[in-house]
């Protein structure tokens, strides 16, 4: 047995794999940020461990890493590849004859999504790191919502939080139903996994954004 | 009917081509597009200019040469047929149509609308085929059951032409619909099992080396392919290659 990224369909295969080890991380992540808008407590005894469990900490979040810089070093590879397979472009291409804006602009979706993961990792990660492994600050297991709703109170922050997330459901609108088929899945599934897709793609970027305008309110009206 | 056809002329494989513009007149509706082509070409040799080199063979979507890409779309704007079985009646009166050869760095253009796609052979000689003797001991076709939806899968996968639609069409130039066909064909049926393995293996090599990009599921391929191959094939051939990987 010799698995190597030589091939075009194994790093196909390896996009998907990758694309979906993220979909699971986003939802457990949304699991934990809905809790937020309905119990404080819960919020932060999940926040608390995630933050300082050690499998969680030193194996689930490398690997995590890795996943994220593993698809989108990947993704930029495979487009630049892709674009030198046609060195003269055509005059005219009529690209919305046969395929959807999304399929064909991942690049485009994948980008914005990657700018709000710098981002985020400056607004969230940094910091947290920063709290813990460099100012060895003593840990308090209530700090997590009161810091999350504080994040929240930025309107122009909510709204760049927004269309990232909008640009997200377009990426995970084509990549997640895409990445089953990546991995050989019989079409008599597709109808299910295109519905489930549908629904997953809108539904949990939709969700992110409600949190953060939930925040956004309520920071509004108590104070 | 009349028309502007604006058509890619490139003297050769090392010139740079430009679009020239044509006007064409009495056009029949019921004309197939290649033979408005050659009214337009046999106008052009009364005036000594150069006709316009285009590939055409049986003219009845068998043979696949008829490599165009009409006004953004490969054999034009109809769907499950070729540049022959294209109708002028598809256009309107006045329109203006754009004719370009089948663009990827693997179908480097030798004139005109002709390009060579002597790649897709390299692939079906790296593979697509069974290795047996069939000189003076051939077998009866029903000596072997074959699974009937197994044997009208393998059957819908053979009917590819080779014409390269999908790859002119994927915005990737990727040649997975046309590979994935041609190993689907073989993969179905139990004549094929046996060099199923090295098949994949070296087919979907063989497409790496000539350089055709890679295959993001846009679906674009299955919907231009003259034959209505379907994109089934590609998620076939990807189970094809991840298993071989474990039996080598
Ligand atoms: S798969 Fe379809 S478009 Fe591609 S070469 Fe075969 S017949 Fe042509
Ligand atoms: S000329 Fe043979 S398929 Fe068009």
């Amino acid at each position: 047995m010799a698995i190597k990224l030589d091939s075009s369909i194994i790093r196909k295969v390896a996009m998907a794999l990758s694309g979906l080890f993220l979909i699971i991380f986003l939802t457990q992540h949304f699991i934990i940020n809905i809790s937020s808008v309905f119990s404080e407590k819960i919020f932060n005894m999940l926040s608390h461990f995630m933050g300082n469990n050690f499998i969680v900490q030193f194996i689930a979040q490398p690997i995590l890493i890795v996943g994220v810089l593993f698809h989108f070093i990947m993704g930029f590879y495979l487009e630049w590849q892709n674009r030198s397979a046609r060195s003269v472009k055509y005059v005219v291409y009529k690209g919305s004859a046969n395929s959807t804006w999304i399929s064909r602009n991942m690049i485009v979706s994948g980008a914005v999504v990657l700018s709000f993961l710098v981002l985020h990792f400056y607004d969230f990660w940094i910091p947290e790191m920063k709290y813990k492994y460099y100012d060895f600050l003593a840990e308090d297991p209530n700090r997590y919502h009161e810091e999350l709703v504080h994040k929240f109170n930025d309107p122009i922050k909510v709204i760049l939080y927004c269309i990232s997330f909008f640009f997200l459901a377009l990426h995970l609108l084509h990549g997640f139903a895409s990445s089953f088929k990546s991995l050989g899945t019989d079409s008599r599934y597709y109808y299910s996994i295109d519905l489930f897709t549908k629904i997953y793609a809108i539904g949990i970027p939709l969700g992110f954004c409600f949190i953060a305008v939930f925040h956004l309110i309520t920071n509004i009206v108590t104070h | 009917m009349q028309l502007t056809l604006k058509i890619w002329r490139q003297e050769n494989a090392d010139s740079k081509g430009k679009i020239v513009s044509y006007e064409i007149s009495d056009v029949s509706p019921d004309m197939s597009f290649l033979e408005m082509m050659d009214v337009l070409n046999e106008e052009l040799m009364i005036k000594g200019i150069d006709p316009v080199a285009f590939d055409h063979d049986c003219r009845e979507g068998i043979c696949g040469s008829c490599s165009m890409f009409i006004n953004g779309e490969a054999h034009g704007p109809d769907r499950y047929v070729t540049t022959c079985q294209l109708h002028m009646r598809k256009f309107k009166d006045g329109d203006t149509i754009y004719v370009e050869p089948f663009r990827a760095k693997t179908f480097p253009v030798i004139k005109d609308l002709v390009v060579d796609r002597t790649a897709f052979d390299r692939i079906q000689h790296a593979g697509g085929f069974i290795s047996v003797n069939t000189s003076g001991n051939t077998q009866d076709a029903n000596s072997i059951p074959i699974e009937k939806a197994n044997a009208d899968k393998a059957f819908d996968a053979a009917t590819c032409i080779g014409c390269g639609a999908c790859v002119a069409t994927c915005k990737n130039s990727s040649a997975m619909l046309f590979v994935s066909a041609k190993v689907s064909q073989f993969a179905l049926l139990p004549q094929g099992e046996v060099e199923a393995t090295d098949r994949v293996i070296n087919m979907v090599k063989q497409m790496d080396e000539e350089g055709f990009g890679n295959c993001t599921n846009t679906g674009a391929c299955q919907v231009e392919c003259p034959k209505g191959i379907s994109l089934d094939n590609i998620a076939r051939m990807n189970r094809e290659l991840v298993k071989a990987q474990f039996k080598k």
